[in-house]
């Protein structure tokens, strides 16, 4: 029976993918000029950076010329500096390791089985912690590195980790500031928040990190890094607490009421009724914020750190490397895109996982 | 009345926290400027804004109006704004084309299209702004030297900028034109949306939105010629000349590399909610049109485009108070717009406080009336009684 069918089947198929690209004239000519696109941009691509690539690390300009692809040997040479900048070369160890905790704890909390407020609090928590200590040292005989030396793949972790840990609770607390009952409360939180969400993170940053140090007296100010982190938990505080604000007006009323009817005191009501579920009802979108927060940690290049992008660019600008900047660009472009490109599918799973049980349209 | 049994009145609770809040708050701001302004009086500052009529004393890299180091602060703030809305409104609009086409071609039938709309979005929205600001630059800054500039129909590409064939009009009378156009497009905009021109039928009303395009124009042109001289050619060509290039227009790398950069990632981002808006389109609504005979460019035209128009606005509003915020990059490459000119000016000034305030008020201005026009524009092209939200 099989073998009788199996030809209708391949004919329907054939038929449906003949429909699909050339259904028209202009559909057929739009599938041959993608096609064409499509088709040249792979050939450049693979011919560049397979086929008449350089991959020794002995290459030099001369001999990458020669064979006229990448030259991937500035990649050989350079990779330690693009991945972890100054810091000291006999500690790197110690960055690579870190950088492997935030990947864990990004891993672990994507995972369904470690969402709640206590799971996730101690996973980030505990994550930063382990982080922070592998980084500065000073304890357990580990050698003490300044913030001043950190750099690379480990700096923009921590600064998006940071930005997470000390953002949320911040977002949290806003969001509930402005749906308050408290008409004075809500109403000045949400121009606290409205300012913020109005100005350019990296004036945020540039504030933070170049004017406070003059405006504000020394025992507030602390280390640049630290200021940094902090203007950029309060930028993603504000998105993020508006996002929360769109899950909140998800919930249906009588959800709140029930709560109050049944004599929950307020935080019983916010943590175990209202929160879980517009957190729930915000989810893709604070994905997506997260994936943006971890785009946003490369403007501190313009504050003077030398996280993963500062850090390609001092690889390939100081010395014999100048031609090779695209290699370079390429190579710190796939981490970032490893884990942009990462989080967004989950983002996408997640939202059509959630979706799963309601009808369609 | 005991505090307790104070406390336990609900109102007189809500009365006192909130005067709490809003003093914490007051507190901690009014104790910020004092602390600073001591700071600053210490470092023999006085604050006030003076300084905005004092010489700046450095140069502007990139301004649409001549600028000069012998003029006031408050010209360069005002050129600095002027390029950022001018980056914004390249940005804006680029962004917009390329996301309309790239979000048709992901939301089409044709695999092949799709792939490629899929392959753009998902390559330029998931790097940093930033990373693709650098690249740009880098490549910008690898072309050849003006010796060796490409020639491309009488334009030369080279290492310092992209020299185009230029109109020989003063750059006052150009930026007057512009300034014209914009206020013409501006008050026809207004007229074809506000309610009060509604009842006033539809011809008349059409003469009516014409009237200040055409003014707009005609004012330009005159503007544009009266600045001309009849001795010169209308359009000068960029030519070498020694070492360097003469004649045209020059477009800096810092400028081009921004406005490419801004509209190849704000494109992928568009592309995403232009295709979330037409998913928001009823399969219905498509069935039915088709029922009704209309041709594919109808349905197309006439009900899915609109209805999805309408339900990617809101979000689409958000992504351009987005994209005009990261004009702030600019300071990256060294473009000097709004943000560039406060960052200098602090440098060498010193008047933290006052370029602060001129930031946030600036930039509070420039997004509270982008949000404001277009939320009037998304209100005055809502279906009356009708849900059309991409949420549903």
């Amino acid at each position: 029976m099989n073998a009788i069918l199996t030809p209708r089947v391949r004919a329907g198929r054939l038929r449906r993918i003949r429909k699909d690209f050339f259904g028209s004239p202009a559909s057929a000519l739009m599938t041959l000029a993608s096609a064409a696109v499509i088709l040249a941009l792979a050939w450049r691509v693979i011919d560049w950076a397979v086929l008449n690539a350089t991959f020794s690390a002995s290459g030099t300009q001369a001999i990458c010329a020669e064979r006229s692809g990448a030259c991937w040997s500035v990649i050989a040479v350079r990779w330690r500096v693009i991945l972890f900048g100054i810091y000291p070369y006999e500690e790197q160890w110690r960055s690579a390791l870190a950088c492997a905790v935030v990947v864990a704890v990004i891993i672990l909390s994507c995972l369904p089985r470690s969402w709640g407020f206590g799971r996730l609090s101690l996973i980030w928590g505990v994550g930063a912690l382990v982080f922070y200590v592998l980084m500065r040292g000073g304890v357990l005989g580990l050698v003490r590195v300044n913030e001043q030396k950190w750099g690379g793949l480990p700096l923009t972790l921590f600064i998006f980790v940071a930005t997470g840990v000390i953002g949320m609770p911040l977002a949290i607390g806003l969001a509930l500031l402005r749906r308050s009952e408290l008409p004075v409360v809500a109403r000045v939180t949400g121009w606290i928040i409205d300012t913020i969400r109005s100005l350019p993170l990296l004036a945020i940053l540039f504030t933070c990190a170049i004017v406070l140090p003059f405006v504000l007296p020394g025992f507030v100010t602390g280390e640049k890094l630290y200021r940094v982190v902090f203007g950029a938990a309060l930028f993603f505080a504000a998105y993020q607490a508006e996002i929360i604000r769109g899950g909140f007006q998800g919930i249906p009323k009588g959800q709140e009421e029930a709560a109050k009817a049944l004599g929950l005191p307020y935080r019983h009501r916010m943590t175990r009724i209202v929160l879980p579920q517009a957190f729930r009802l915000a989810l893709p979108a604070t994905i997506n914020q997260f994936v943006i927060a971890f785009m946003e940690t490369s403007l501190v290049v313009v504050v003077g750190f030398v996280e993963l992008l500062a850090a390609g660019n001092t690889a390939y600008r100081t010395g014999e490397w100048k031609f090779a900047y695209i290699e370079v660009y390429a190579f710190v472009a796939a981490i970032y895109f490893v884990f942009v490109f990462g989080l967004s599918r989950y983002g996408a799973y997640l939202e059509v996982r959630m979706n799963a049980g309601r009808g369609k349209d | 009345m005991t505090v307790s049994s104070l406390w336990r009145n609900k109102r007189a609770r809500g009365l006192v926290l909130q005067a709490a809040y809003v003093a914490i708050l007051a507190a901690l701001i009014i104790g910020a400027v004092l602390a600073a302004r001591r700071n600053l009086a210490a470092q023999g500052l006085t604050s006030g804004f003076d300084f905005l009529w004092k010489n700046t004393g450095w140069e502007m890299n990139f301004s649409l109006m001549p600028t000069h180091p012998t003029d006031p602060y408050w010209w360069f703030l005002l050129m600095g704004l002027l390029n950022t809305l001018f980056m914004g409104v390249i940005g804006l609009t680029g962004a917009s084309v390329i996301g309309l086409a790239v979000g048709l071609m992901r939301s089409g039938s044709n695999p092949a299209a799709r792939l490629l709309g899929t392959i753009y979005i998902e390559l330029f929205r998931n790097l940093p702004l930033i990373l693709q600001l650098f690249f740009w630059y880098a490549l910008a800054n690898a072309l050849p030297n003006p010796r060796q500039a490409i020639p491309i129909g009488g334009s030369l590409v080279s290492s310092r900028g992209i020299y185009l064939p230029g109109l020989t009009v003063s750059q006052g009378a150009l930026a007057l034109a512009v300034v014209l156009l914009l206020a013409g497009a501006g008050v026809a905009v207004w007229i074809a949306t506000a309610r009060r021109f509604r009842r006033i039928e539809p011809a008349r009303r059409r003469g009516l939105i014409l009237l200040p395009l055409g003014i707009a124009v005609a004012g330009g042109a005159l503007a544009l010629n009266a600045s001309h001289d009849p001795a010169l050619p209308w359009v000068t060509w960029p030519a070498l000349a020694g070492l360097r290039i003469d004649g045209g227009i020059r477009i800096q790398p810092e400028f081009y590399c921004l406005a490419i950069a801004i509209t190849t990632y704000g494109g992928a981002y568009v592309g995403e909610i232009v295709r979330g808006g037409f998913k928001a389109v009823g399969r219905g609504q498509t069935e039915a049109a088709c029922a009704l005979g209309l041709s594919p460019w109808q349905v197309f035209s006439r009900v899915r485009m609109p209805l999805a128009f309408r339900a990617m606005l809101p979000i689409l509003i958000n992504q351009y108070v987005w994209l005009i915020k990261a004009t702030t990059l600019g300071i990256a490459v060294g473009f000097s717009d709004f943000f560039m000119v406060i960052a200098s000016s602090i440098t060498h000034s010193g008047q933290t406080l006052e370029f602060i305030a001129i930031l946030m008020g600036g930039f509070l201005a420039i997004n509270f009336t982008l949000a404001a026009l277009l939320n009037r524009l998304n209100r005055a092209i809502a279906l009356k009684g009708h849900q059309a939200t991409g949420v549903q």
